[in-house]
């Protein structure tokens, strides 16, 4: 009997230590991915910059009609692209996303549109399987560091979807949900419409006083638009799951930092209850003691 | 003489940024060669060879896989798929 809690308490503070250590790892771990991801973002950004420039002194300089810029009226069919985490232990970074694309999904639905999920990430990926809802394509890539040609892999599979007529089993609209990475404390999960394109952003207006250069196009307009507007795409999608893997690390970072201080605040409530379970056992020893000293002597 | 600033970019990073005489690239017609003050310019890249002629210190080439390029006063702007440094 004596020593019996005292036992399951010591028990318990040792493995609540060695788990505040894991979680403690975790925290320093994506404490320091962080910092590559967002030199990672910030090395796409020239690439970037020059593209969108190229796209919108296109759009100024033609009438552009292209197939990535149409708009289908009553579309029947849209793609969702859904940016996840490979791995939990980042809060509600996985359900956020997961929430984000059901709301979109039934709004799309609501629409009277077929939706097709192309997901990414373990956790996604799972979310469907063990529902039982159809996923037309699947990856995991490592969702902490995404690569380019994974990102030419998605905007491929997905432009080739989006330029197959609607009966013929195509989509008209692609939506992608992935998460902003705001600051180290806010990350939002948000939506895109990404096709059909809007080319809005950066558009130069003409200035009255300002002559427009006339741009040479080599081949054709039409070539170059058709060469610029996929990657523009593959572009835009490996933006998004740069900023979605900063997005999971601080996300993982800020869980793991509150799940040490839980572990922490466990081991002190342990830690006291061992000692009154201790304090129990000396009181119930000496007590025993005396009356049994007690009992033979009287 | 006017130089031109380049930047050749590929997805996930700048490749190479400098000051440049002449920049030659392989567009969809067949080799372009680019000299200051060139008239704004999009061109489809091919599989070949970019060579930067640098304003100071030896040419910069390399091979790529495709792309396309922008000129626009006196900026050359390359963007290319895969590139490797020769």
């Amino acid at each position: 009997m004596a020593g019996g809690s005292q036992r399951v308490f010591k028990a318990r503070i040792k493995s609540t230590q060695s788990l505040k250590k894991m979680f403690r790892a975790q925290e320093l771990i994506a404490a320091s991915r962080i910092g590559k991801a967002r030199a990672r973002t910030a090395a796409a950004a020239p690439y970037a910059q020059a593209i969108t420039r190229a796209v919108s002194a296109v759009a100024t300089h033609t009438d552009i009609d292209h197939p990535l810029t149409r708009e289908v009226p009553g579309a029947k069919r849209a793609a969702v692209l859904v940016v996840s985490s490979d791995r939990g232990m980042a809060g509600s970074y996985p359900a956020s996303i997961v929430r984000e694309a059901e709301r979109l999904t039934q709004q799309l639905a609501a629409e009277g549109k077929e939706v097709l999920l192309y997901v990414t990430g373990r956790r996604a990926i799972s979310y469907y399987t063990f529902r039982g809802r159809e996923t037309v394509r699947t990856w995991t890539y490592g969702s902490e560091r995404p690569t380019a040609e994974v990102a030419e892999e998605i905007g491929q599979a997905l432009l080739e979807k989006f330029l197959a007529p609607e009966d013929e089993g195509g989509v008209s609209e692609l939506h992608v949900v992935s998460t902003q990475f705001v600051n180290m404390v806010t990350q939002r999960p948000h939506v895109v419409r990404m096709l059909p394109l809007e080319v809005v952003e950066g558009v130069v207006e003409a200035d009255e006083n300002e002559v427009l250069p006339l741009y040479d196009f080599e081949p054709s307009p039409e070539a170059v638009l058709d060469a610029l507007l996929p990657r523009y795409v593959d572009q835009r999608i490996y933006a998004a799951l740069l900023d979605a893997a900063a997005s999971e690390l601080a996300a993982r970072q800020r869980a793991m930092h509150t799940a040490t201080d839980n572990a922490e605040d466990l081991i002190r409530t342990y830690t006291r209850l061992a000692n009154q379970a201790r304090q129990a056992d000396i009181t119930q020893e000496i007590s025993e003691i005396v009356s049994g000293a007690d009992a033979l002597a009287s | 003489m006017a130089e031109l600033s380049v930047d050749l970019v590929s997805l996930d990073r700048k490749v190479w940024s400098g000051a440049a005489t002449q920049v030659s690239a392989p567009s969809a017609d067949g080799q372009i060669g680019i000299l200051a003050n060139h008239t704004p310019l999009l061109a489809v890249l091919r599989p070949g060879t970019i060579k930067v002629e640098t304003a100071s210190g030896p040419a910069v080439e390399a091979q790529v896989t495709g792309g396309f390029m922008s000129v626009d006063n006196n900026l050359v702007t390359l963007v290319v798929d895969e590139i490797s440094l020769v």
